[in-house]
């Protein structure tokens, strides 16, 4: 098992054991164990089509409302297995959110944007809902930006704007976790810098994973990385040591761009 | 030294341009044409017989100077009536096949059955109406038996549209709402069903006109006499369509002005369509802007 040492460690927030994923025949991971932990950034990295953005959705079964799909071995939020602990998929999501990798705001206003997780768990008074909106906004850091338009429609807004309101979306429903696929991928240098910004403020009490093939920001953002290459775990560490002391030659070698 | 490229400038390439946009432009100047003289003779045909008195008098049977106003009314109430029932049915039908299906059999058989309703003449539908609800449920010749005929002719095309407009939804707009947590039926509910509100509702209208052009199966199954009361809403009594009498007067040939009628009838019938139509982009523009 690779467990990556730290001076401060938080508790293991997800926990991942031995798990195979397939889609039909075909195995896209194998074999992975890993620990996230609690209020930390974890950073995924690895060539295209190595199986990471696959790795992310087994944590809030986002794939399984599309295609059949088989996983075995264990995956735990907080000790609970999700996939036979008895968790509903649909509560599993609420708790663990995810910003995907084209920023995909709903074709309303931006308040029913953000209010729309709320309103899926019955939140009707208005007052509350205003409440909801406003904070999510603020912890997205859109709130001044957006606040004299918030009955405009999302749609309008910049590349940037319309991922920090879904990252927004996804907190007005108090999640523990939240999932980043490539959340930058579409965007420019300065929006993606404001979310990276964005990134540091909400781990203060968030799990945080995000897949990235972008390994400065992997660099930059995460407090430990896991190294992916073709639906194995190749390396998992703090980052700093993962960027400066890689264990494994393969790690190396992608990391300073000898293949990948 | 590499060899040159095997590139030859293409010297038609421009001219070919030219002559396909000059080509496909007269075709569709063509089109249009045929449907402005179309749409123009018919109206002008009309328009002498086209005043108050036509459309707010009640037909005749053997005398000139009928008018069409129970017919106005029985055309749009039993596109209502037709166009409530299919509705649900094609709605859920779509809906179901759309989201809950799953790419087997079942999904074929049924996308089979419905391609077959709606590729069936009417003329076997009016047939089968006649038989099942005008003779064996008793129902004679009745605004409920052409209603409900006239829905069998509906309930393909409002599925189709369904279906494919659900399917149109972008799969990153369905992913958000699952990823917050939303059930099945939420996501169809909020997400799913308003962002293919502009698709269903084009072609819920041109369903509607469809079954207002619609004559065969309302002349085998709501019959070609009116009601004597105006305005009847009662389902058990017989209602004569725009286009049931349009071809009722010119086959009947009793009446002494059936040409006139028949031209003021179809003047009225145009005017509705085009009213339809404009209706669908005045809606389709309007509601785009909302869910779009």
């Amino acid at each position: 098992m690779l467990s990556p040492q730290t001076p401060i460690t938080k508790p293991v927030k997800l926990s991942v054991r031995d798990m195979d994923f397939r889609y039909g025949e075909k195995k896209v991971l194998d074999g992975l164990s890993m620990d996230i932990q609690a209020e930390r950034v974890t950073a995924i990295i690895g060539p295209s089509g190595c199986g990471k953005s696959t790795f992310l959705k087994c944590f809030n079964r986002i794939h399984e409302v599309s295609s059949a799909v088989k996983v075995t071995g264990d995956i735990k939020i907080d000790g609970v297995d999700i996939y036979r602990g008895g968790i509903d998929e649909v509560d599993l999501r609420r708790r663990v959110g995810m910003v995907f990798q084209k920023p995909n705001p709903f074709p309303k206003s931006i308040y029913e944007n953000v209010a729309f997780g709320p309103r899926l768990f019955g939140v009707k008074d208005r007052t509350t809902l205003d409440g909801l909106v406003e904070s999510a906004l603020r912890k997205a850091a859109l709130w001044e930006e957006v606040k004299d338009r918030l009955k405009e429609s999302a749609t309008g807004m910049s590349g940037g704007q319309q991922q920090r309101l879904c990252i927004a979306r996804a907190l007005a429903v108090n999640p523990e976790v939240l999932l980043m696929d490539e959340p930058c991928s579409a965007l420019d240098p300065i929006a993606t810098a404001k979310i990276e910004e964005l990134i540091f403020e909400l781990k203060e009490n968030l799990t945080i994973v995000i897949v990235t093939h972008n390994m400065q920001q992997a660099a930059r953002v995460s407090d430990y990385t896991a190294f992916f290459w073709l639906g194995k775990l190749i390396e998992m560490d703090l980052t700093e040591r993962i960027f400066t002391t890689p264990r494994e030659r393969m790690t190396e070698d992608y990391l300073t761009g000898r293949f990948g | 030294m590499p060899a040159p490229l095997p590139f030859r400038p293409r010297r038609f390439a421009r001219l070919t341009d030219q002559v396909m946009r000059v080509g496909l432009w007269g075709l569709a100047a063509a089109f249009i044409a045929v449907l402005l003289v179309f749409v123009g003779v018919i109206l002008k045909q009309g328009w002498p017989v086209l005043h108050l008195g036509f459309l707010t008098r009640m037909p005749e049977t053997l005398d000139a100077g009928g008018g069409i106003k129970p017919e106005i009314f029985n055309s749009l109430y039993l596109v209502a009536l037709s166009l409530a029932i299919a509705l649900p049915i094609g709605l859920g039908a779509g809906i179901y096949m759309a989201e809950y299906a799953g790419q087997g059999r079942a999904l074929r058989f049924l996308r089979l059955c419905i391609e077959t309703l709606a590729a069936t003449p009417s003329i076997v539908l009016a047939l089968f109406g006649m038989i099942v609800f005008v003779q064996m449920m008793g129902w004679s010749f009745s605004i409920r038996s052409g209603a409900v005929t006239l829905a069998l002719l509906n309930i393909p095309v409002i599925t189709r549209v369904t279906e494919v407009s659900l399917l149109g939804v972008p799969r990153e707009l369905m992913e958000a709402s699952y990823g917050l947590g939303a059930t099945k039926l939420q996501t169809i509910l909020k997400v799913a069903l308003p962002y293919a509100a502009t698709g269903i509702l084009t072609g819920l209208v041109l369903t509607a006109g469809r079954a207002f052009g619609e004559s065969a199966i309302l002349v085998f199954t709501a019959g070609t006499n009116t009601s004597q009361v105006f305005p009847d809403f009662r389902l058990t009594v017989p209602g004569e369509t725009l286009s049931v009498h349009l071809w009722y007067v010119t086959s009947d040939g009793t009446l002494p002005d059936a040409r006139e009628i028949a031209a003021g009838t179809a003047a009225v019938m145009i005017v509705v369509l085009l009213a339809l139509n404009l209706l669908v982009r005045f809606l389709d523009r309007a509601i785009r802007r909302r869910t779009r």
